[in-house]
């Protein structure tokens, strides 16, 4: 039963008892094309983002309903082709190969369609039902761009629909010719031909193809004859037959010496000599292609002299506007978490201690309060990157940076998630699918986290005005940044020379024309990685605070080396109207942070702090920092609410004066300097290492990640410290 | 005149003439659009002087030198 007549009968079996037809409609196209905004067209709020199992790549589906047919919209990974170079192009191909959707819409780029028609000729190849989605044609039709349609069509055997996906118009269009395409049920004619000579082997190997076993009849035989030839890798891993791939080897040679080319440089140039027939023949150029705005702004901006100053101070600007903006909300967010732990202390008859209070109070409302109040930062930053990255700009920036990257052995596409990192290592990670080559995809994500995160910041903000004096807290704040990108260079060259050891990789990338972004695409992709922070925050920040919370209030003491309760009791029994009152509640203020200092040393923190002591000691900690980085460990947010609990200073944030003076007397610059750097250096959170677990698709790399990370610290630190005190620097 | 596509300054245009480069790379560039007989003109370099700006059949794209020096162009 041929493909054409079993794929009818499931069509046919597809009608339910309501009348409606149900149909699956793939979306392909390459990057850049408008793919995902006619998908959202189509389906607007019914979408669902999965995985497809096995690899790290989206799976979004979503459904749609038009003139008595429901449709299963499947948007596939953007590609340039079905030749299987990466992940996104393996779950393409399969895609077509195993589900056969009904329909495949090729999303094409009205303004370059002739790469833009290679993947349909290669989906036609594959006898996937095509309808050509003509997008962007408002753009080309600016540029003297003239299609007659109906030639085009004819000669790309193919129904092709106009459209302007960014206003939403040709969608119904497209719903109609979808529909129509569906009840043919014919497979579309192979419409390439490629010259006799390949024509021949083609021929020959397909033959060979139809006679061997049933195994090969998922695929069309010209197909598998084609990619043969094409010397596609996957393909003949695919083969068991030796005799099959013995005869694509010699067709392949043989082609070389009669066309002078490779067989794979043959099959690629016919292809796009049929699509430039076809172009040339149904597309008429109006106006000579001149400098459009695209080329303008390029000038300038990727300019010899202009292009990366003009990018540093784009950079610049972000960060400056990240923090500017972002303080008024911050404000609001404290005020409110400030409100709502009283709220929930209230419910409690006043001064009674009780353990569910503290929980929720200390525990949960502090902790989480802790993470939340960040969010304006985290969100500004991902605003600018998505604005950045929506109008085009991106790109530009990968291209200028890219000698920089090549020379550390990586890749102008790694710039990008090292910029999310400085917001927030989590989604940082999650961008580095970007990156094709495995290798260089791992170093970025493991070096990733020396990018000072965003939940790094109150712990700089506490303790850099504590210890040194005013015009020495901007340029300290930059040497630990600064600190943070030196690490990272020198551990992605360590790893590219040891672990990761390969070539560098090349750097291929399309510009793709300027364009302004459209709010609806910003607001997206900004939520999208807000929301992880934020999950984060919900669910394992909230975790470790109950876990925090719980580990340094117990076990209680109750038997105290002095007595507390009495010497209070005395002083508040004394006369009130005593000058000395004021004095009088200091007194018993002390008293009672003393009594919580003790009460602390007893609890399971406490004692880990101490027992960490031999670890801490030559960094030059103590063990009450040691405590507050049990739970830094987990979370770098959590770390001055530590503090604020070790030292006995109830709220504490990173605002909290009171806090900060104890700090300074308790500790020397140096050893302040220190604990920025153990924070910076050692891992983040552990929302970042269960995120490269998930990307990489291994734990090997996530632990890998968390040891280098931790020693590193340990030893950078170790060192800081002990050459600093030698040379008593920052000691006084 | 053939010259390796490494060699084109900013502004001139060619044919691509052969593309001798083996392995991944040079396939995704015979998929992007570089096969014999391609219009292709080289626009600028990056600031740092590496890679190259290239535009051919519509759009832009960006190579390296060293990918850039295995393929042959005849100057237009």
């Amino acid at each position: 039963m041929s493909l054409a007549e079993s794929s009818t009968i499931q069509a046919a079996e597809m009608v339910t008892a309501a009348g409606l037809r149900h149909i699956k409609v793939a979306l392909a196209g390459n990057p850049n094309a408008g793919k995902t905004t006619i998908f959202n067209n189509l389906t607007g709020m019914r979408q669902h983002v999965g995985n497809y199992p096995g690899v790290t790549v989206e799976k979004k589906t979503g459904t749609c309903r038009h003139e008595g047919t429901r449709m299963e919209v499947v948007d596939l990974p953007g590609t340039y082709s079905l030749t299987a170079h990466s992940a996104d192009e393996m779950v393409a191909r399969d895609f077509i190969i195993n589900e056969k959707p009904d329909v495949v819409v090729v999303v094409l780029d009205a303004s370059n369609l002739e790469r833009n028609l290679y993947l349909a000729t290669q989906l036609m190849e594959l006898n996937a039902p095509l309808v050509l989605a003509l997008n962007m044609s408002d753009l080309a039709k600016a540029r003297g761009v003239e299609f007659d349609i109906g030639q085009l069509s004819e000669l790309l055997g193919a129904p092709i629909v106009p459209m302007i996906g960014h206003r939403n118009q040709g969608t119904s269009e497209l719903l109609d010719a979808v529909v129509a395409k569906a009840a043919q049920k014919r497979p579309a004619r192979a419409a390439v031909r490629y010259g006799e000579d390949l024509e021949g082997e083609i021929a020959g190997i397909s033959q060979l193809i139809a006679n061997d076993g049933a195994q090969l009849r998922r695929y069309p035989a010209r197909w598998l004859a084609i990619k043969l030839l094409e010397g596609d890798t996957d393909v003949e891993g695919r083969i068991d037959s030796q005799e099959i791939l013995a005869a694509a080897g010699k067709s392949a040679e043989h082609l070389e010496t009669v066309c002078g080319q490779r067989s794979e440089v043959i099959v690629a140039d016919q292809r796009y000599g049929f699509i430039s027939g076809a172009c040339t023949e149904a597309i008429r150029s109006t106006v000579e292609a001149r400098h459009n705005m695209s080329d303008k702004i390029d000038t300038v901006v990727t300019n010899r002299v202009l292009g990366l100053p003009i990018f540093f101070g784009l950079m610049y600007l972000v960060f400056v506007l990240t923090f500017t903006l972002g303080d008024p909300p911050m404000g609001w967010i404290e005020s409110l978490f400030g409100w709502l732990g009283e709220a929930v202390a209230a419910l409690w008859p006043m001064g009674s201690p009780s353990a569910l209070k503290s929980l929720l109070v200390d525990g949960v409302i502090g902790g989480v309060g802790g993470v939340i109040v960040f969010l304006p930062n985290i969100v500004l930053l991902f605003l600018a990157i998505s604005i950045l990255e929506d109008s085009g700009y991106m790109a530009r920036a990968a291209f200028m940076i890219d000698r920089l990257m090549h020379k550390i052995g990586l890749h102008g596409k790694s710039f990008i998630p090292m910029l999310i990192g400085f917001g927030c290592s989590v989604p940082a990670i999650m961008a580095t699918r970007t990156i094709e080559n495995t290798k260089d995809r791992l170093t970025t994500m493991l070096v990733i986290p020396l990018m000072s995160c965003g939940a790094r910041l109150p712990i700089y903000a506490l303790i850099i005005p504590a210890f040194f004096p005013h015009t020495w807290q901007a340029p300290m704040l930059l040497t630990i940044y600064v600190t943070g990108l030196i690490l990272a260079i020198c551990g992605a060259k360590l790893l590219k020379a040891t672990l990761l050891k390969g070539d560098a990789p090349p750097f291929v990338m399309e510009l793709p024309p300027y364009r302004v972004p459209t709010l609806k695409g910003m607001f997206l992709h900004t939520w999208e990685r807000s929301w992880l922070y934020l999950k984060k925050a919900g669910t394992i920040i909230l975790g470790i605070s109950i876990i925090l919370w719980g580990l340094t209030s117990y076990p209680k003491k109750t038997a105290f080396d002095r007595d507390y309760e009495a010497e209070i009791a005395q002083l508040e029994s004394s006369d009130q109207s005593d000058a000395k009152a004021g004095s009088v509640e200091e007194t018993i203020a002390e008293l009672e942070q003393a009594r919580q200092a003790e009460e602390l040393a007893y609890t399971s923190a406490g004692r880990i702090g101490h027992g960490l002591e031999p670890v801490l000691k030559p960094m030059g900690f103590d063990w009450k920092i040691g405590t507050a980085l049990i739970g830094a460990f987990a979370a770098k947010e959590v770390f001055v609410a530590q503090m604020g609990i070790v030292y006995s200073v109830g709220e504490a944030d990173e605002e909290s004066d009171s806090l900060r003076s104890r700090l300074a007397q308790s500790y020397t610059p140096l050893q302040a300097f220190c604990i920025m750097l153990f924070c910076l250096v050692s891992a983040p959170c552990m929302a970042t290492i269960a995120m490269t677990k998930r990307e990489s698709n291994s734990w090997k790399w996530a632990l890998l990640q968390f040891g280098g990370l931790t020693a590193l610290a340990f030893l950078l630190t170790t060192a800081v410290y002990q050459v600093g005190s030698l040379l008593t620097i920052g000691t006084g | 005149m053939t010259v390796n596509l490494n060699e084109v300054r900013p502004g001139q245009q060619g044919l691509v003439e052969r593309v001798n480069g083996t392995g991944q790379i040079f396939k995704r560039l015979l998929e992007m659009g570089v096969t014999p007989g391609a219009h292709i003109e080289m626009r600028r370099l990056a600031p740092l002087g590496d890679p190259m700006e290239l535009r051919l059949r519509g759009y832009h794209l960006t190579l390296r030198k060293e990918e850039a020096a295995k393929i042959a162009v005849t100057l237009l």
